[in-house]
């Protein structure tokens, strides 16, 4: 459903853009559909630039992002818009992403005034209460709230409420658990195994390898801007080639193991 | 050095009140311990780390005390706390990275600060640089500015330096959160040097991530919403807690071995009751799937085997 | 920095806040001393300058009075060295001051805001362009350029003036606009706006803009501020427009016909203590605006 082909990212610094830094560097991996894939790496792996140029939120410098045959990296206009209601994303800090000065739901009315005009209100209502109980949030709770009256779970769930809106095909789920508190945080892993389930796609970016396994079918292991292994998930995590993975693996501290002595 | 806490109660001001915080917390810290203070967001495990080195404009000090090696220890008394900072208590604040001022050298910033104690710079140089080179860093780090360290490198200058002048307790907050998996091992092995070469006494490692905690700390002491819930060795408490809420936090741990697929973990549904005017009784009954009515009564945090603490009427 | 319990409090919505932000702002802006103390003066200025004029039948050039008569029943200003009454003079340029406040400031404050929000969001070359641009207006000369102007085409009317003033008082404006921008820029709120498909200039003035709006009302108060007080000096310098009645011009008038050696105090007295409390009373507003928008700063 989703090929990146040879995908680079280069930005320009400095004064009028000087000077080069490349993020990216020939990045090739595929998502298919009902597909959930964990896109790993550290700070500095340009994992968050691979999941803007997927959501077409930066330019691609190098190779082509193919949507269901569709090279998406030139798309524009209208072209553009009807690759917003396919592919759609949730980004780490819920609380940067609502507008504090205006109501949370405000989010899921940008989408009705962009992508439902037409629609009248009680069917837009039915849309939205059917979004909200597909992501276990009562309506009655979190409608016509201000941001920092609502939880950070809450907030992380309206927006995946606010994808599932449109239909997607494919969520960018961007490092969106780690603001969350412990408790909460497998609650909201759970609902993307269920969303999964109906056959949404995923790519989970993070930077915790326990999550990755727990919920990811296909892992990408990046670093420094490259791919440096993928593969089955229980595969990458039960045989992985490459040293950096290795690396990666052991360092992950574990619940009920020690660090083994290096 | 040894740490005696006492019922321990530190509020914050609001306009709407006090912030019940901590509330009430009793505990002791043997001598080259180093224990892991975990708890989710809210839980006044900030606070309690806070409090044992300096009280800011807005926390209270409501009642308790704390005895350091048989001394009071004036937490409520600033300036009496001044010149127990550092030399006897010490602490690496969270974001400690962004801590270090961006317009000095690191080692001229090293220097100011120990001739603001009244330490002669040249006298701590060499111990300085053995400090430095056993973290991993190399003694041209003090001639950089901090921008153009990277975020473990800080982390470890910081460690570093908070522990210079041997500090008989040091705290830790949030240590390695801001850092990569591969340098988070890296710092906290660090820091387990740091007390095994008696760098340090004791040691309180404030976190949420239990399981990182685990890999370094000898004991696990779990807060939640003000009060302490248990603590015991880090063994007993990754094996078996006995506290409904640690048994449900640590089973909503996803570690690498648990897939989605074979088996879905279960987080704590509801979300902790508001500090401000805190419900009586135990605080974890409204999302306790043991709670009866016994927990309207707010259970002591006591001894139910050796060394092992809960404030739950169940787990007694 | 928000300590984590407080922020957890909030998290937990525990903490329960203002329904509406623009009902708390006003709910605290109709306490506070200094904006309701300063919006007073500012408008019972306007309300003299608007009033006044309306009661008399004589103007405010006409050689009505006595010459040179200090303040008296008839003339409650008394009048100048040719019999002019003094107060309508007055509260005719209050009008004036008034107009070329509003146009110039606000003028100014379109251009710099403009500016400074599609600086901010695209960024890149647009934005260096604009920062050269910026820089330019900056650092040019106004009084030398509006000297050459008066000699060539001459400032004729107040409008004119303010057009002047506008044009060269807006890039403090834009830069400090381009900074905010810059900065909520990078929110994700923004990032979500353009997932959802909503254009730039609707992204600006819908998202960014709201989240900016007590510094633009501040910033709008501080150039109205700035042009009475850059339209009374060229006035009084003699490049503002001649026929029209002014309290720059005033003064201007008072100076060349020797009223402070003739002890005229009333002739220049009164514009220049109008200028002074009409701008000084808008700056104390927006210290007390400050403090509304900012909570922290209220004295609680």
């Amino acid at each position: 459903m989703l090929t990146l082909d040879g995908v680079g990212k280069t930005y320009r610094t400095g004064a009028f853009g000087g000077r080069e830094l490349t993020a990216v560097r020939d990045v090739s991996f595929t998502v298919a559909s009902g597909e959930v894939v964990s896109l790993i790496g550290e700070s500095g792996s340009g994992k968050t630039a691979l999941g803007r140029m997927i959501l077409r939120l930066v330019d691609v410098t190098q190779g082509s992002i193919t949507y269901d045959g569709v090279d998406i990296s030139r798309l524009r206009g209208r072209g553009l818009k009807e690759y917003r209601r396919r592919v759609q994303g949730v980004f780490q800090d819920p609380f940067s992403c609502f507008n504090p000065i205006f109501k949370a739901d405000r989010v899921l009315s940008i989408i009705r005034d962009e992508f439902f005009p037409g629609l009248r209100a009680e069917q837009w209502r039915q849309r939205m209460d059917g979004a909200l109980a597909g992501v276990r949030l009562d309506p009655a709770a979190v409608l016509d709230k201000y941001p920092h009256q609502l939880s950070g779970g809450q907030l992380q769930r309206m927006l995946i409420a606010r994808a599932v809106l449109l239909d997607i095909g494919l969520l960018v789920a961007d490092e969106i658990i780690s603001m969350l508190d412990a408790s909460t945080r497998i609650d909201v892993l759970n609902l993307l195994g269920e969303l999964k389930a109906q056959g949404l796609s995923v790519l989970f970016i993070t930077h915790d390898l326990s999550l990755g396994h727990y919920i990811s079918d296909r892992t990408v292991i990046l670093r420094r801007g490259e791919v440096v292994e993928q593969g089955a998930t229980g595969e990458v995590f039960a045989n992985p080639q490459n040293p950096y993975t290795r690396t990666l693996l052991a360092s992950v501290p574990q619940l009920h193991e020690r660090w083994a002595a290096q | 050095m040894a740490l005696q806490v006492k019922d321990l109660r530190v509020y914050y001001r609001t306009l709407r009140g006090d912030v019940q915080a901590l509330d009430g917390a009793t505990f002791t810290l043997a001598d080259g311990e180093i224990m892991g203070l975990a708890g989710e967001s809210g839980c006044g495990k900030s606070t309690l780390g806070k409090s044992l080195i300096r009280l800011d404009a807005r926390m209270r000090l409501v009642g308790g005390s704390v005895e350091l090696d048989g001394d009071i220890l004036p937490i409520g008394d600033d300036e009496a706390m001044r010149p127990l900072r550092f030399t006897k208590v010490s602490l690496i604040p969270q974001y400690a990275m962004s801590a270090l001022n961006p317009t000095r050298k690191i080692g001229k910033l090293i220097a100011e600060l120990l001739r603001s104690r009244g330490f002669d710079y040249g006298r701590f140089r060499p111990e300085l640089i053995r400090r430095l080179e056993l973290v991993g860093l190399g003694r041209e780090v003090l001639d950089n500015y901090p921008i153009e360290l990277s975020g473990g490198m800080k982390q470890r200058v910081v460690m570093v330096l908070s522990t210079l002048l041997d500090p008989g307790l040091l705290i830790a907050d949030e240590l390695t959160s801001a850092l990569d998996v591969s340098t988070q091992r890296a710092v906290a092995e660090a820091l387990v040097e740091f007390r095994d070469r008696r760098f340090v006494g004791s040691i309180i490692v404030i976190t949420h991530d239990i399981s990182l905690v685990y890999q370094i700390a000898d004991t696990i002491m779990v807060m939640y919403a003000g009060k302490l819930a248990e603590k015991a060795p880090a063994e007993t408490i990754v094996t078996a807690p006995r506290h409904p809420y640690t048994q449900l936090l640590l089973s909503s741990l996803p570690e690498v071995g648990v897939r989605y697929s074979d088996r879905k973990l279960t987080g704590i549904p509801g979300r902790p009751p508001t500090l401000l005017k805190p419900p009586g009784g135990c605080r974890f009954r409204d999302r306790c799937p043991l709670a009866y009515d016994k927990c309207r009564e707010e259970p002591p945090f006591t001894e139910v085997a050796a060394d092992h603490l809960v404030a739950c009427w169940k787990a007694m | 920095m928000i300590d984590s319990t407080i922020l957890a409090e909030a998290e937990a919505g525990h903490l329960p806040l203002a329904e509406s932000k623009t009902r708390e702002a006003l709910h605290y802006a109709l306490r506070n001393r200094k904006v309701v103390g300063g919006l007073a003066v500012v408008l019972a200025f306007l309300a003299l300058g608007l009033a006044a004029p309306l009661f008399t039948d004589h103007g405010p050039n006409d050689f009505v009075g006595p010459p040179a008569a200090p303040p008296s029943g008839d003339y409650w200003l008394g009048t100048t060295t040719f019999g002019q009454d003094v107060f309508l003079q007055f509260a005719n340029g209050i009008r004036s001051t008034f107009l070329v406040g509003f146009l110039g400031g606000g003028l100014a404050a379109l251009i710099g805001m403009t500016v400074g929000f599609v600086a901010g969001y695209r960024g890149g070359l647009v934005d260096e362009l604009l920062n050269m641009l910026t820089n330019v207006v900056l650092v040019l000369p106004a009084l030398v350029v509006l000297i050459i102007f008066h000699a060539y085409v001459g400032v004729t009317s107040v409008p004119m003036q303010a057009l002047f003033i506008g044009a060269f008082s807006w890039p403090w404006v834009a830069r400090a606009v381009r900074a905010q921008t810059l900065s909520l820029r990078t929110r994700e709120f923004v990032d979500l706006a353009r997932l959802s498909g909503m254009r730039t200039t609707a992204i600006i003035r819908r998202e960014i803009a709201p989240n900016m709006s007590s510094y633009l009302v501040m910033t709008f108060i501080l150039l109205f501020g700035g042009a009475v007080l850059f339209a009374a000096t060229l006035d009084f310098i003699g490049l503002g427009p001649t026929d029209v009645v002014s309290l720059g011009l005033m003064m201007n008038s008072a100076v060349r016909w020797s009223a402070l050696h003739l002890g005229l105090w009333w002739w220049f007295v009164p514009p220049g203590a109008g200028i002074t409390a009409i701008v000084g009373s808008l700056y104390i507003m927006n210290v007390g605006l400050d403090e509304v928008f900012n909570p922290k700063l209220r004295e609680e």
